[in-house]
């Protein structure tokens, strides 16, 4: 188990103040002229050592993502933008990083900023979270009150920071349609390239980072790329919060070592499986948009980027959604169908349509009112949104369903064999009504 | 997508106009996105509009924003139909958004559906006191105090049916409600308390600081580095006015009394039994500097240690926590050209020379 010492959200579960003076006795805002001292390059160094893997749900090394910034500016300014809109299913923990410990993250925003030569920062919070957003802009208050940031502060490198929100839209937390919601429209994503490390928010290079990994930046710079590094695997560095929903006895977030089994981080954290790991049917282990999990592969597995990569899922954003035996799987999948329905945005045919087809099939699939041709049916439908939309949402809709006829097709036919061995009055609709 | 339209007109107020204090506010916000971006503050000024309104978007108040904003008015109807958030038809005093998605589903959501439905009737309907109005909405990030709800603004956690129903008596009643979960946890630790983050000097500011000390060695290795030439010439100096007696032990800290060599062994009486061996122990400075010359260069140091290891059959001299000299092609050849600043730095630069090439 990861050693107190080597956590980095000290007050993630908001036993303390998350004022500014609890918050420096807890190691926030130290030494942070310092570091800045250090220099532009020795920043993005260090986090590249620190092997940092996004934290939002692509695993992209964070250290090369800030080195993208162009060097100099070519008269445009530079922005970064934090990604604060959780939405993924499952995912609930950049919302206790900005109430419990928001000076984590607001350091981290002058650490980053500084490294990619922005003098301003959005924070873009979704809108359901109005007590975050408040408590943010209180640590974003004292921050400036202290001189910690803003035009002219302790640091010497000028620096805004803002608190932005959205209003519910879960494709806002893509990053493109997150900066299209910044400048006052629809969150629809652009097509890339041009990547908003060259043409961003504003058309002006913008880099937008998830919370947690910005918010990890100033204990990585402090302790050191190398300490990060130990932590964890190869490939698969440092720490991570785990987000335990479902059917364990005490679902919780934490923070723990990357590549910790999924056995050990149940049992030490959340209290166990309910009912015995016999009872356990699967788990999702990285958010809705990644596929279902088995309990014989997940069990022992370590959660990992690798590892669950090589199990057909991924580790997302670390959101364990645990199910056991009671679940109704195929219904479970089909709420997840409609979610993507619902939070598509609309602007690419296959996946506007698509998600409501799909949802509509596994709707009738979950009573067992389909035929069985349409299972390959439906996953060749999953496979044609795939990859052909201008964001990852098509995937996302695509890859829950995929994942379920892998590993539950024998459920789905019995269901359907179930269904059609009695008799029913009500005639079967047609697939796209 | 959802489907999302104006409420009709006969619901639609004639006109809306910010409050003083809410006109103020929103200048701040427009303040906070550069020149000409005001757009940006669309959402912002939507959502105070819709608070002061009562909860709800009349179409009067999304024209009062374009106005405010410059911005046509279409484009921020495009905006208050997509975003979920704003709710174009009136909703109850206490507007219920029941998350229903994975996590709360799997946790009990559809038993607080299945009340709210018997309760209130279908959703998206105002009951008839003017209480309450409700919607199964997309998740809503408290999924490990699932299922919850989020009531007007505040978000109610780890509930049943029974809690529920009760949270909205004492609502309706005008009771005060404790926001968050409700069975008595304080955020997302796990029922009953965290065994993890008791460690008190987390807390107590005794930890402040400690990273300097890495931090100061890091810096110190970093610019002996960074000065380079600069403070080897400078060093060469130091050392010609000053010479100081090289010492044979430095840069082998890990060099201990285990280590086997002949010349330790003839020191401890011991008779050499090869001949290569013999000459080498007779002579123990041979391969070493002697006290009194100036420190000799790596690369010498080396070429010694390598010639008399190929002579005796064993690598007497080289320091064996190094690795094995590099050719000339590698990187490591320049720090061993280079003449050392201080004996003791020698065997650093060495050992970081191969891993700045990989990188």
């Amino acid at each position: 188990m990861l050693s107190d010492q080597d956590r980095i959200f000290t007050n993630l579960y908001g036993l303390h103040s998350p004022g500014l003076d609890e918050a420096k006795k807890r190691g926030a805002w130290d030494g942070t002229k310092f570091l800045l001292e250090m220099g532009r390059d020795w920043i993005i160094e260090e986090m590249k050592q620190s092997g940092l893997r996004g934290r939002g749900g692509a695993g992209f090394p964070t250290g090369l993502k800030w080195s993208f910034m162009p060097k100099k500016s070519d008269g445009r300014p530079h922005y970064l933008v934090v990604n604060a809109d959780e939405s993924e299913p499952g995912t609930c923990k950049d919302r206790e990083i900005m109430r419990h410990d928001p000076h984590l993250l607001i350091e981290g925003c002058m650490l980053a900023s500084f490294s990619m030569a922005a003098h301003a920062c959005y924070i873009y919070i979704r809108g359901e979270y109005v007590a975050e957003k408040h408590a943010l802009q209180k640590a974003v208050d004292e921050a400036y009150a202290a001189r910690l940031v803003g035009k002219d502060n302790v640091h010497g490198y000028p620096f805004d920071i803002y608190v932005h929100h959205g209003a519910g839209a879960y494709i806002c937390g893509e990053e493109t349609a997150l900066l299209e919601s910044l400048e006052g429209k629809k969150g629809m994503p652009r097509l890339k390239p041009p990547f908003p490390a060259n043409m961003g928010l504003y058309g002006c290079p913008t880099t937008v980072n998830n919370v947690e990994s910005i918010a990890v930046a100033g204990t990585i710079l402090r302790r050191g790329g190398a300490w990060f590094a130990g932590l964890g695997g190869k490939n698969n560095t440092g720490t991570k919060l785990f987000c335990v929903s479902g059917h364990v006895n005490k679902p919780c977030n934490v923070e723990e070592e990357l590549g910790i089994t999924f056995r050990d981080l149940i049992d030490r954290h959340c209290g166990g499986m309910r009912g015995g790991w016999d009872n356990l049917l699967c788990s999702i282990p990285g958010g809705s948009s990644v596929p279902l999990v088995p309990a014989e592969q997940i069990i022992d597995a370590k959660m990992d980027f690798d590892t669950l990569k090589s199990l057909g899922s991924g580790l997302g954003t670390a959101a364990v959604i645990v199910l056991d035996r009671s679940t109704d799987i195929v219904s479970a999948i089909a709420r997840i169908a409609y979610f993507y329905k619902h939070e598509s945005c609309g602007q690419c045919t296959p996946c506007r349509e698509g998600t409501g087809w799909m949802w509509r099939v596994m709707l009738r699939m979950a009573e067992g009112r389909a035929q069985r041709r349409e299972i390959d049916m439906l996953l060749d439908v999953t496979k044609q949104i795939e990859g052909h939309t201008i964001c990852a949402l098509g995937d996302a809709a695509a890859w829950p369903i995929q994942g379920l006829i892998r590993h539950f097709r024998p459920e789905i036919e019995r269901r359907i064999d179930r269904y059609s061995a009695n008799p029913h009055s009500d005639p079967v609709p047609m697939a796209a009504e | 997508m959802a489907n999302r339209r104006l409420a009709p007109a006969s619901e639609q107020p004639a006109s809306f106009a910010f409050s003083s204090e809410n006109a103020e506010w929103a200048k701040g916000q427009i303040e906070k996105y550069p020149e000409g971006r005001q757009a940006s503050a669309v959402i912002p000024l939507l959502w105070k509009a819709q608070e002061q309104n009562g909860g709800w978007l009349p179409r009067a108040a999304i024209e009062a924003v374009a106005a405010e904003l410059g911005m046509p008015h279409i484009r921020v109807l495009e905006v208050a139909t997509f975003y979920t958030m704003f709710a174009l038809e009136p909703v109850g005093r206490f507007w219920i958004q029941l998350c229903g998605t994975v996590p709360c589903d799997s946790c009990g959501a559809r038993e607080l559906k299945d009340y709210l439905q018997a309760r209130l009737g279908a959703p998206g309907h105002v009951s008839a006191d003017g209480n309450f109005s409700w919607l199964e909405v997309e998740c809503l990030g408290a999924c490990c105090n699932a299922p919850m709800a989020q009531i007007n603004q505040d978000y109610y956690e780890d509930l049943t049916p029974e809690l529920l129903g009760a949270l909205m008596d004492d609502l309706a009643a005008g009771r005060p409600v404790k926001i968050g979960s409700q069975v008595g946890r304080t955020s997302s630790e796990p029922k009953g308390g965290a065994d993890t983050l008791t460690d008190a000097t987390l807390f107590d500011g005794s930890r402040v600081g400690a990273w300097r000390q890495r931090f100061e060695d890091k810096k110190a290795e970093e610019s002996s580095e960074a000065s380079g030439k600069a403070e080897a010439a400078s060093s060469e100096q130091r050392a010609a006015a000053d010479p100081k007696p090289a010492h044979p032990a430095s840069g082998r800290a890990a060099e201990g009394k285990s280590t086997d060599a002949p010349a330790q062994r003839s020191a401890a009486g011991e008779t050499p039994v090869k001949s290569g061996d013999r000459t080498d122990a007779a002579d123990p400075t041979e391969s070493a500097a002697r006290p009194g010359t100036p420190a000799p260069s790596a690369a010498e140091t080396v070429a010694r240690a390598e010639a008399a290891g190929a002579e005796a059959g064993t690598q007497s001299d080289l320091p064996r926590d190094e690795p094995p000299p590099q050719p000339v092609a590698s990187g490591a050849s320049e720090t061993v050209d280079e003449p050392q600043p201080a004996p003791v730095k020698k065997s650093k630069p060495k050992r970081s020379a191969p891993k700045s090439e990989e990188n």
